[in-house]
């Protein structure tokens, strides 16, 4: 193999898991340091600055930085990295002195966002700071979006909305609720410099081609039109027994919420085995500590009705079949249809994009889907000056991915009124400094914790069922939240090799607790991975390889389970290895995005 | 030197051995020498050693001296027993040790002060007796305790740290041990756990007195230009006479080797050690050619390292002064008080 490019900004970045695997690439360690040193406002603002929703996605993001972290493949479950986030926003102090403030003196240039929501708002927080005058439409009379739309306030309460959506429309935007675009050809008229279309994926996906469905549609309810509904106090009951179909985040929402107004025999049926659903898994735990039962490989058949009044769904029992290629079909397992009684369905079976409103003929292409053919570096469609982000952009993602394409858009947005080529986009910068402070001191905490993940403190579900406002996770309280924060490994803090120092004594091969260190004959990274002290088999983790050092050997490091004890570093006589910290600092609408030369 | 315990995480993927036990489990304290001490590299070949050998820990001692080296027991084998004698003497407690229970395995850990200089004698005496026992010298050539005076066994015509040339014949370890009738005599290097590692498992199940000595060299006083100890000094000037694998009992011996250039030698258990000859002249069963291959290197600068000598049928100090086979402490009154008409019987003898 050839000796690592350490200089190549991806290369620290993929080993700070977590980060890497986060949309907006939010550097996790960094503020879980500074919750574990009681600094709640710095490790807000870090969030901030990365995710601009810290609070609200403390509470709901879907988590990609988990199932990526480091601590699960060392031992049984990742650090409650979203739970941390939110207990920087629950305990941080007043930070509003630190937010940036309304721009002294406009640039001239007018952005309309469409759409209310996390992509919108991302755009606007990153733009208004710079002189641009903002205009956010949206069809409902307050800002968020779906987050405030389509999560139940259980789970996120209304205040927390409030504030962080007013972190940014602080900055001198204009917001226009209650005011739907009906036509892109209108807004165009106005003139604006540019566009962003940040309208999310408004449709739920209906079932009109099963029988019964005309003539129930009393009782038939599509998921998010009704969480959105309950969400604006329109709808404040349900019938006794509740059957929801589809097995996504939208359908855990809808049985808490069904169980909350009123519903007393509620429960989710999904076409798909348990294990596939596309619901994350702890918000499946959740739905299923409140007794909802969760009722696998059942498809919809037909809505049952007593002249038009609903009394139940028949369901086809399927069962999973592969093909070679280890594809899934769903196939009639042969036992007979099952008839569930119920008074109400809510169909969450799925949400799409929708553009009824942006004419064909206005330069805007649109591909087979029928959706706009939306560039996935710039975010800009056919029509230059007009940007796409968040759900509208390539379908429903979630909260985190729509702040990501936020930054990116709005870095665009910058560049084009800049007049600029937006496809020129600086990587972003970084930073490796040495945390060595005295002979074995390092200025971050190298101690490895070996308490296992802490648990969620939950309200009493006699009180948080009867009430939709109490939102039924407390959170963790500053013990639970410092213990869980010693946790993290601290991943961003490199181990960082020299080989013109190393003399090969071997005190870093002996020490290192997970046998990550290997001085070895080089050889092709397939043979290399089999030779070293403990075989790499993880091949989305990448192998650190040195230049050649003086018996010939090279040095290689798996980097998949190293623990950044930093013990490599303590136990090396001539300094040839470095715990080095890792800063990354994404390319956001700034100066430095237009030019680094 | 680091003041926290080394974290319990281990490689998810870790081995275990026959006895279901990881190589980390054969760890001891963390380390307090210096940061790249050779002697830690031999800690970690003794724990490799002992765990591919799938010995139970609670079936070892270690005993030690005083000094850097002596103070290494306690970074590994963790769950085995340990004496840390007075300096010097540690030869005279692992014979002790071993006189009162012979089935244990001792490992005798020691370095050039403790054994070339205040343990010379005690040294001398426990190899010539024949004790069954493994006997690591971890020899750096310098005092480091003391922070860098020549040792016994610093070079002639090398240089400390601060430029002195050392005047003073060294003492030669292996030559010593050959001279006074070690059955099992090598010489490693710190910096090559693929030699050391198999020369100790071939030393511990060796049936008598085996001795390694093992260049260790000192990071903080004797690793610099004109040490003859040094690391770049060390692999500069390896003449390795053999390459060995050590094979367990139950392992096929492959019989496809060149004859001349490859060679078996049984060990007592059924084991045996597949040597690799790079020197083809010599013979490891001949000790007046193992005494003439250590001169001849010398003569020629070199620092020989390998096995050099093994005695495959030795005869251990039980079996010379004909003691009982079971440990002492699991005698009972039967046996250490035999009763009026067996003492009569050893009195008559004697008139």
């Amino acid at each position: 193999m050839k000796p690592t490019e350490i200089a190549d900004p991806n290369y620290f970045h993929k080993v700070v898991d977590c980060q890497w695997a986060c949309p907006a690439h939010t550097p996790v360690p960094e503020y879980i340091r500074l919750i574990a040193a009681g600094r709640y406002g710095d490790a807000y603002m870090i969030n901030w600055k990365s995710n601009v929703f810290p609070g609200i996605l403390g509470r709901t993001c879907d988590r990609p930085c988990e199932p990526a972290c480091r601590r699960g493949r060392v031992e049984e479950q990742p650090v409650a990295i979203c739970r941390l986030k939110r207990v920087a926003a629950d305990y941080k102090e007043d930070i509003r002195e630190r937010l940036p403030r309304k721009a002294a003196k406009k640039n001239g240039k007018r952005i309309a966002c469409i759409g209310g929501g996390p992509a919108s708002l991302t755009v606007a927080r990153d733009l208004a700071p710079l002189g641009y005058e903002i205009t956010v439409f949206d069809r409902d009379p307050l800002a968020g979006g779906m987050m405030r739309t389509q999560i139940p306030k259980f789970r996120l309460p209304e205040s927390v909305i409030d504030e962080e959506t007013d972190y940014v429309l602080n900055l001198g935007i204009d917001f226009r609720g209650n005011t739907p675009i009906d036509s892109m050809k209108k807004l165009l008229a106005e003139g604006y410099d540019a566009i962003f279309v940040g309208s999310g994926a408004p449709r739920g996906r209906d079932l009109d081609d099963l029988p019964g469905r005309d003539e129930c549609r009393a009782n038939l309810h599509i998921g998010i039109d009704w969480l959105s509904s309950v969400s604006f106090g329109h709808t404040t009951s349900i019938g006794e027994r509740v059957i929801v179909l589809g097995g996504g985040n939208t359908a855990m929402d809808c049985c808490r919420s069904s169980v909350r107004l009123g519903g007393k025999d509620v429960k989710v049926v999904v076409r798909s085995g348990f294990e596939e659903m596309k619901a994350s898994p702890w918000e499946k735990e959740d739905a299923m500590h409140e007794g909802i039962p969760i009722l696998n490989y059942l498809v919809p058949k037909e809505f049952k009705h007593d002249n038009g009044k609903l009394t139940g769904v028949v369901f086809e029992k399927v069962k999973a079949e592969y093909d070679d290629k280890g594809r899934r079909r769903l196939v009639n397992s042969g036992e007979p249809d099952v008839l569930l009684e119920c008074d109400d369905v809510l169909m969450a079976v799925g949400q799409e994009n929708s553009f009824p409103w942006i004419e064909r003929d206005i330069g805007i292409e649109f591909n087979k889907w029928d959706m706009p053919a939306v560039d996935e570096t710039t975010y800009q469609c056919s029509r230059p000056g007009i940007f796409f982000g968040g759900d509208a952009a390539f379908g429903p993602k979630n909260i985190i991915w729509a702040v990501a394409h936020g930054h990116d858009a709005a870095v665009s947005i910058h560049k084009y009124c800049s007049g600029e080529d937006i496809k020129d986009r600086p990587p972003p910068m970084t930073t490796l400094v040495s945390q060595k402070m005295g002979i074995h001191e390092w200025s971050y905490d190298n101690k490895i914790e070996n308490d296992k993940r802490y648990k969620v403190l939950t309200v009493d579900p006699a009180i948080a069922l009867k009430n939709i406002k109490v939102e039924s996770e407390l959170g963790f309280d500053l013990k639970l939240g410092l213990a869980e924060a010693q946790r993290c490994l601290n991943c961003d803090v490199q181990t960082v090799f020299a080989d013109n120092l190393c003399i090969e004594c071997d005190a870093c091969v002996d020490i290192c607790p997970v046998d990550c260190i290997t001085f070895t004959d080089n050889a092709e990274e397939d043979v290399l991975r089999t030779h070293l002290s403990a075989p790499a088999t993880n091949k989305t983790q990448d192998l650190y390889v040195s230049g050649e050092l003086k018996t010939g050997r090279i040095m290689a490091k798996d980097e998949d389970v190293c623990l950044h004890c930093g013990f490599c570093a303590e136990r090396c006589p001539t300094g040839a290895w470095d715990m080095q910290r890792f800063t990354l600092n994404m390319t956001h609408a700034e100066g430095a995005c237009r030019s680094r030369a | 030197m680091s003041f926290l315990p080394k974290p319990k995480f281990r490689h998810p993927a870790i081995e275990t051995n026959d006895l279901g036990f990881t190589h980390r489990d054969y760890e001891g304290a963390i380390s307090t020498l210096c940061a790249g001490c050779g002697h830690d590299s031999i800690s970690a070949a003794i724990i490799k050693a002992v765990y591919e050998l799938s010995l139970p820990p609670h079936r070892i001692a270690k005993l030690s001296g005083i000094g850097c080296s002596s103070k290494t027991p306690t970074y590994f084998l963790g769950a085995s027993h340990g004496f840390n004698s007075v300096h010097g003497r540690m030869p005279s407690v692992l014979t002790g040790a071993n006189l009162a229970n012979r089935d244990l395995i001792y490992l005798g850990v020691s370095g050039d002060g403790d054994s070339a200089s205040i343990g010379f004698g005690q040294f001398a005496h426990s190899i010539r007796r024949g004790v069954n026992m493994v006997y690591i010298v971890e020899n750096n050539g310098v005092y480091g305790l003391t922070k860098g005076q020549f040792s016994a066994t610093s070079d002639k015509g090398s240089k400390n740290k601060r430029g002195v040339v050392n005047n003073d014949s060294p003492i030669d370890m292996v030559s010593m041990a050959i001279e006074l009738g070690a059955t099992f005599v090598a010489r490693s290097f710190s910096g090559d756990k693929t030699q050391l590692v198999p020369l100790i498992k071939a030393a511990i199940e060796h049936r008598g007195a085996a001795f390694i000595d093992c260049i260790s060299p000192c990071v903080a006083f004797n690793n610099h230009e004109g040490s003859t100890k040094s690391f770049d000094y060390v692999r500069a000037h390896n003449a390795a006479l053999n390459a060995l694998d050590f094979i367990t009992p139950r392992a096929p011996i492959s019989t496809e080797y060149e004859p001349g250039t490859t060679e078996i030698v049984r060990l007592h258990d059924g084991s045996s050690i597949r040597l690799h000859k790079i020197d083809a002249s010599h013979n490891v069963h001949d000790r007046a050619e193992a005494m003439s291959a250590i001169h001849r290197h010398k003569a020629a600068g070199e620092i020989v390292t390998g096995l050099l000598y093994i005695d495959e049928d030795p005869q251990d100090l039980h079996t010379n002064l004909g003691t009982i086979a079971q440990p002492l402490n699991e005698l009972n009154a039967p046996e250490l008080s035999p009763g009026q008409a067996l003492l009569d019987k050893m009195n008559a003898a004697l008139r």
